[in-house]
């Protein structure tokens, strides 16, 4: 087995329908034709990898990173952490994890971004880390505020952090969103809704964690991610059919 | 009853959204301070090997539209079709590069060398190309694509061989429009749809 075997074709039942009319941008932005499905090629089968060397000791603390620690954000504050896996079970060591989100009044920090809810200013809203060898990842950041956002006429956001996941292969490139755990939007919110198998949509709402969280100071939620896998066989590399 | 396969399953996408420049290019989005410089601003340093070429398009949506919001990630081999991290690469070939839309323009350009022709695992030879992957608000799992050259042989690419509708193949091709300088536009749904990959 070598990082070079073939990745698991991607399921994509489990994944949302391109297409989803209640989520409006949807309609004109989904192909209309079939992807065109082969077997991973060297191209999908290997990938970027980031190291520590790339990041800044406060990269995966949103409270404090946008002040560079000369200030805390505003909100509740959370602990965000899991592990990244493969379909193997096997943890993603040494891989980029990406999340940013909205700050604790439900507002981003964009130009596009005209919510009431003020900005803060102590709050920039993206953070990073290196899983270790265990494939494991943490963040320090505060809840998130739900919001309101142009798509039928009063759609509402859960709470929710976006996560980007390197993995080790250009194919295993993943965008997602975390929930959480107890959110009344989640049943509501279209985008939530795009995934179609509701207990594929579970597995995007992190729990509570009371046993990881630290009293009178941030409440824990664990959010484990799994990426595509390769394929575990010594028959590669050989002429096609034999 | 049979014996457990024991095997996860991949955790579904949701859309990059609006707001995917915050979290993956944030000097870009005017988040600034936060990390020195943004991830991926180029895909290649000073004394890469090969030809460098510019590749420049626009991603249009179902109506024609060229979109403004969109982020697209590219990964390539270096000049001689060897991939950053095997042996032999070029050191001062990323692979990576990290680009958006533009905000006004909805143009994106992509600074690179011209990879080379890359050997597959069972004696396949791909025609030089680069992986793109194509996210936004409204795209629900990221679009995977890859950008061919008209100036290379590409008349026995395997993956190009596998669209049986000819003329779409030409989608996936970019023409060039002077020297070192390429056009590659993306079309998500309608005439002239380009081939999105499921590899």
């Amino acid at each position: 087995m070598t990082d070079t075997a073939a990745l698991m074709p991607r399921r994509r039942e489990v994944h949302p329908d391109p297409y989803y009319p209640d989520y409006k941008t949807s309609i004109t932005r989904s192909p209309s034709l079939p992807l065109l499905s082969m077997e991973s090629t060297p191209s999908e089968e290997t990938g970027p990898r980031f190291g520590h060397n790339k990041l800044g000791a406060l990269d995966n603390n949103l409270i404090c990173n946008y002040t560079q620690g000369k200030a805390l954000a505003v909100g509740e504050r959370i602990r965000v952490h899991g592990r990244v896996l493969d379909e193997l079970g096997r943890p993603v060591p040494h891989t980029l994890v990406e999340i940013w989100q909205a700050n604790a009044g439900g507002r981003y920090r964009h130009i596009k971004d005209t919510y009431f809810a003020p900005l803060d200013p102590n709050f920039g809203g993206c953070g990073r880390t290196i899983t270790d060898e265990n494939g494991y990842y943490e963040f320090m950041t505060i809840r998130p505020g739900a919001y309101p956002w142009p798509n039928r006429a009063n759609d509402w956001r859960p709470m929710h952090i976006h996560f980007s996941i390197f993995g080790h292969a250009f194919g295993q490139r993943l965008i997602s969103q975390m929930y959480f755990q107890g959110d009344p939007l989640i049943d509501l919110c279209p985008i939530a809704a795009t995934v179609r198998d509701r207990s594929q949509l579970d597995r995007l709402v992190a729990p509570l964690d009371m046993q990881n969280s630290r009293g009178m100071d941030y409440l824990a939620y664990k959010f484990d991610i799994v990426l595509r896998g390769r394929r575990q066989t010594m028959f590669e590399n050989k002429p096609e059919g034999m | 009853m049979t014996q457990p396969l024991d095997i996860l399953v991949e955790t579904p996408s949701q859309t990059a959204g609006p707001y995917v420049h915050i979290g993956c290019i944030p000097t870009f989005a005017g988040v600034e301070g936060v990390y020195p410089e943004d991830l991926g601003l180029s895909p290649i340093e000073d004394g890469a090997q090969g030809d460098v070429i510019t590749i420049v398009g626009s991603i249009y949506d179902g109506t024609g539209w060229a979109m403004r919001d969109a982020m697209l990630e590219s990964w390539q081999a270096d000049a001689a079709g060897v991939y950053p991290g095997q042996d032999g690469a070029d050191p001062k070939v990323s692979g990576f590069c990290r680009f958006a839309a533009d905000k006004d323009s909805g143009e994106f350009t992509l600074r690179t060398v011209k990879p080379g022709a890359i050997k597959g695992r069972s004696g396949q030879v791909f025609a030089p190309h680069i992986s793109l992957w194509i996210v936004a608000r409204g795209i629900n799992i990221g679009l995977n694509t890859r950008i061919y050259f008209e100036d290379e042989d590409n008349s026995a690419d395997p993956l190009l061989a596998r669209i049986e509708q000819r003329p779409r193949v030409d989608t996936l091709i970019a023409k060039k429009t002077e020297d070192g300088t390429y056009r590659f536009d993306i079309r998500l749904q309608g005439e002239g749809e380009t081939v999105f990959l499921d590899l």
